[in-house]
């Protein structure tokens, strides 16, 4: 993993689309492990792995995950305490 | 965009190329007309998937450039910079021609954009095919009659390598626009700066913190860390700077 071979969370905004129905970029995260507090758009995300990892640009850790097989999609969402979705 | 209220599962549609238009030696503007477009904002962005003849299938995502209103229904324009050895760039930069389909998904993403509504003064800043989504949000500023002020700090390498040069020409011909060019490698006759943008062109250029601005850094992910790290450290509120990244293969698989 280099310094800056990242995107950001905005980058993910089409891939979540096809999960959730808001827009989660726009949504604030709290990091499990930190517990720093962002919007979602703001994380680092890196796509050259088997899938797209989001991590949190505190500490580093996994916030999400986002893995497709040619038959289903898997969501590790283990690294988030909440996802704070403006209400409209 | 009451339209967009109800959201829908978002799906691939196929959208055709109606005019390709040459920005440098290696970006384009690709016109795409997509049916029932359900509009977007200023620095949404969307999806373009290709996929081969075996099936291998390729994403992408690229900022929308230009700005949205009924008139312009189902027209929307992407602005797309070859990537050396990209997996899709290559193909949208020269290969793709009018009248081809090209499978698309959008708009997408709700926190890089710029909303007429909103209250205070916008500050623009741009690295290379960063200033794309900037551009939809001059656009969308001139669209609306929004006299709103506008600055736009375009970071280029020389001056063949602008995009959107006759049409910042005409943007900042508006009072509220104010558009300056940062030359990072070579610059024109008349300029004697070359240099990438540092703390003296932040607080020469850029609205100060007392200004209330909201400020939008889009560029490759060096230039975006950097950018955001010199506003903070002239006294920016980082709540009120918003950033997108783009990195060497030009976006997420």
């Amino acid at each position: 993993m280099s310094e800056t071979n990242y995107l950001d969370g905005n980058a993910a905004a089409g891939s979540l689309s096809e999960l959730f129905a808001v827009d989660l970029t726009a949504a604030v995260a709290r990091c499990n492990g930190c517990g720093h507090t962002a919007v979602f758009a703001e994380s680092r995300l890196y796509v050259d792995a088997p899938g797209m990892v989001a991590r949190c640009p505190g500490c580093e850790s996994v916030l999400l995950r986002v893995v497709k097989t040619p038959n289903d999609t898997y969501l590790d969402l283990r690294g988030l305490t909440y996802l704070r979705v403006p209400s409209s | 965009m009451e339209r967009t209220a109800i959201r829908r599962r978002l799906t691939w549609q196929v959208a055709t190329v109606t005019d390709v238009r040459r920005e440098t030696g290696t970006a384009r503007t690709i016109v795409l007309e997509v049916p029932d477009w359900p509009g977007h904002l200023a620095g949404q962005h969307l999806d373009v998937r290709l996929t081969a003849d075996d099936g291998y299938r390729a994403s992408r995502s690229y900022s929308i450039a230009s700005a949205w209103s009924d008139s312009q229904g189902s027209t929307i324009e992407l602005t797309v910079e070859q990537v050396p050895d990209g997996e899709v760039s290559p193909y949208l930069v020269d290969v793709l021609k009018v009248g081809d389909p090209l499978e698309i998904r959008g708009p997408v993403g709700g926190w890089f954009v710029w909303k007429p509504e909103q209250d205070g003064p916008v500050q623009l800043i741009g690295g290379g095919s960063g200033v794309v989504p900037l551009r939809a949000m001059l656009r969308a500023h001139a669209h609306t009659g929004s006299t709103t002020p506008f600055r736009l700090l375009y970071s280029v390498r020389r001056p063949e390598s602008v995009i959107y040069v006759s049409d910042l020409k005409e943007l900042a011909s508006s009072d509220d626009v104010d558009v300056r060019l940062v030359y990072t490698r070579e610059a024109p006759a008349g300029e004697p700066r070359v240099g990438r943008i540092d703390a003296d062109v932040i607080s020469k250029y850029a609205f100060t913190p007392q200004d209330g601005a909201t400020t939008y850094v889009c560029g490759p992910t060096p230039f975006v860390e950097t950018v955001a790290d010199l506003l903070v450290a002239a006294g920016h509120d980082p709540a009120r700077v918003r950033t997108e990244r783009f990195g060497p293969t030009g976006g997420p698989r």
